[in-house]
């Protein structure tokens, strides 16, 4: 594919409020993690919360859109002076040519999990405040975001669990080639809600602790929440030291709702897929961002397929023991991470994770190591065996 | 961008197949409502048939019908999924038991309650390894769906099938978000013209608030507007037809998708 700019960024997640704060959390290999004290929820586990949604309120002229959802949406639009560079590039382009591709697992469900406590008790039916389309339905994060940042372009939320803002890369990157748009804002949001938490628990896979990618006693994911955006372009106006999109690999594993594949052989596609797209080799990458969500089952997995690509050499690791699995923005946040390690110099340890699992065979980091990043891959599994990988890198 | 149609699905209110839906669509036959029949897939083995959401039944019928009329092979083709409504059925499960005391939730509605869960069971169901996405645009979610299927068939210079599916919700979401009937549609789209395309779709976005083509028989009109998936009405109908022309489709509330369709 052809190499595309990413100019601005933003992130919102229990690390802190925006890029820096972000960066500062990996440099000191902090994490978000605590314990779960998320609205009513009783589950032993721990969370990645953005505590500032509480007080939050959408912009007034969106008010029908309010919801944790949309809240966090625009928290993290505020951030980075990511809507100043949007209104720059519609000042540019014109706001029929930016198109968005958004992603969310949830999107506003946790208002209907709320409107669904106030049912009438004779009818059963909803309160009349409840708003479908601005909150519950998928593409509500879409129109709201178009809204709030005046864009009239093409676009779509992508719902494909916790690969959806991967895959937003992907869509974007079509687009503009096709001509439909010159720019695309990417990213999304995915807030805490009790149909994930309940939902992952009756699976067995939330840890009661905060969880430990890789680890030899890993026992389960910790969900997060948190969004992040990205403003891509056409590559001529990137300058030297720029931060591009090198290339996107997607794949299926046609195998099991929500076990991966046990040999990883989705990941693997997606994965050589992403550097067949970048025209790149796997001794071209210089980190890896794993998807490593702390299951048993996924990490053993993934490990396999980048062993199998990449060897014993690569330097990677996950950063949910740092984020939390952000689920459908998983995909955004850990892309961010990829540019701050290129930009930094920066392969973040694995937080939490104490030892690494016999098992696994690559280049697990447990501890920060500071050196030259060019070129990252990162990685976004999700349900329904839906898989991404991105290649990123930096202009010469 | 130009793409080829090798093969359609379509199940509807008295909609029972492509291959029947086309004469009632070229006006052959007239349209009559009745409740849209989803017929139990043999793409699954019986163990997951029995787990599978209606929704999910209706998208795996309409990609069924699409690919055996293309007859291409599905474990070789990548899909487009796109549905304004999702997982309704599994949504209300949930939701009930999570505003009751106990909240047992049942592990299987939960991965269930994905956008994707569709695209899942098709991988599953067809052994596609292939890229698969599942989308969502309120009430144009078709035609978002057409064009990420049409810049795909670009970008890889593959066959992609498009898959729009809409179910309507139970009550109480049902009087939220009242969907008119149950409604699939799925196109297989190719490259190039192979011996069994039999339309040319010519694809442009076009900003502006254009009329969208509507359907000149009034049951067709109200089941266009009443169920997302059903806005493929007037592009199927053309395809039916054979006619040469230009099909509006809205896309959003600022923009709009232009078809060409022609002969081929």
């Amino acid at each position: 594919m052809q190499p595309l700019l990413i100019s601005q960024v933003s992130a919102v997640n229990s690390l802190g409020t925006g890029v820096e704060a972000m960066r500062r959390a990996l440099c000191e290999k902090r994490s978000g993690l605590t314990p779960c004290d998320f609205e009513t929820a009783r589950i032993d586990t721990y969370v990645g919360t953005v505590p500032a949604l509480d007080d939050l309120r959408v912009r007034p002229d969106l008010l029908d859109y309010d919801c944790r959802n949309n809240r966090l949406a625009q928290f993290c639009l505020e951030q980075d002076g990511f809507a100043g560079q949007v209104a720059a590039a519609r000042d540019r382009y014109g706001a029929g040519r930016i198109g968005f591709y958004l992603g969310t697992s949830t999107s506003g469900l946790h208002a209907t999990e709320l409107a669904y406590r106030r049912r009438d008790p004779e009818t059963g039916a909803l309160p009349a405040d409840y708003r479908y389309a601005e909150t519950q339905n998928a593409y509500s994060l879409g129109e709201f975001v178009r809204r709030y940042l005046g864009l009239t372009g093409p676009g779509f939320v992508i719902s494909s669990a916790c690969s959806s803002t991967a895959k937003a890369f992907g869509n974007a990157a079509r687009m503009i080639a096709a001509g439909i748009c010159d720019a695309a804002v990417v990213g999304g949001a995915d807030s805490l809600c009790l149909m994930t938490l309940y939902g992952f628990h009756s699976l067995g896979l939330t840890s009661p602790g905060p969880c430990r990618p890789f680890d030899a006693d890993r026992d389960g994911i910790s969900i997060g929440e948190g969004a992040g955006f990205a403003l891509i372009e056409k590559a001529d106006r990137a300058r030297s030291g720029a931060i591009l999109l090198l290339g996107v690999g997607e794949s299926s594993d046609a195998y099991h709702m929500s076990t991966p594949h046990p040999e990883g052989l989705g990941a693997r596609m997606a994965m050589e897929q992403a550097l067949d797209s970048a025209g790149l080799q796997p001794r071209d990458i210089d980190y890896i961002n794993l998807h490593g969500t702390a299951t048993k089952t996924n990490d053993a997995s993934e490990d396999k397929a980048v062993f199998e690509i990449f060897g014993p050499e690569t330097p990677c690791s996950s950063t949910k023991g740092a984020t939390g699995h952000l689920l459908g923005t998983a995909g955004i946040t850990e892309a961010i991470v990829s540019i701050l390690a290129i930009e930094c110099g920066l392969m973040p340890g694995s937080a939490n994770t104490r030892s690494v699992d016999p098992a696994m065979k690559s280049n697990y980091l447990l501890e920060n190591r500071q050196a030259k990043v060019t070129r990252v891959l990162t990685n976004s599994f999700g349900f329904g065996g839906s898989n991404c990988s991105l290649v990123l890198g930096v202009a010469q | 961008m130009r793409v080829f149609v090798e093969g359609v699905g379509l199940l509807g209110p008295g909609l029972r197949g492509w291959e029947a839906a086309r004469r009632v669509l070229t006006g052959e036959e007239p349209f009559c409502s009745a409740s849209t029949v989803i017929g139990a897939s043999d793409l699954l083995p019986p163990a997951e048939r029995r787990r599978t959401p209606v929704p999910v039944k209706l998208a795996l019928a309409v990609g069924q019908e699409a690919f055996e009329s293309a007859g291409r092979d599905a474990a070789a083709t990548a899909t487009v999924f796109t549905s304004s409504s999702g997982e309704g059925e599994t949504l209300h499960h949930m939701c009930e038991a999570l505003a009751s005391a106990e909240r047992e939730v049942s592990p299987t509605r939960f991965h269930n309650s994905v956008h994707n869960a569709a695209a899942g069971y098709w991988g599953i169901a067809t052994r596609s390894r292939e890229a698969s996405t599942s989308l969502c645009a309120y009430d144009t979610s078709f035609t978002a769906g057409l064009v990420e299927a049409a810049t795909q068939v670009a970008s890889w210079g593959k066959a992609v099938a498009l898959i729009a599916y809409d179910q309507p919700y139970p009550e109480p979401l049902h009087s939220a978000r009242p969907l008119l009937a149950s409604f699939g549609a799925a196109l297989v789209l190719a490259p190039h013209a192979t011996r069994r395309a039999s339309a040319t779709l010519e694809l442009a976005v076009l900003p502006g608030d254009e009329k969208p083509t509507g359907m000149s028989d009034s049951g067709l009109e109200k089941l266009r507007l009443g169920a997302p998936a059903a806005r493929a009405l007037p592009l199927l109908e053309a395809i039916a037809r054979k006619t040469q022309g230009d099909v509006v489709l809205d896309f959003l509330t600022e923009a709009r998708l232009r078809v060409t369709v022609s002969r081929c």
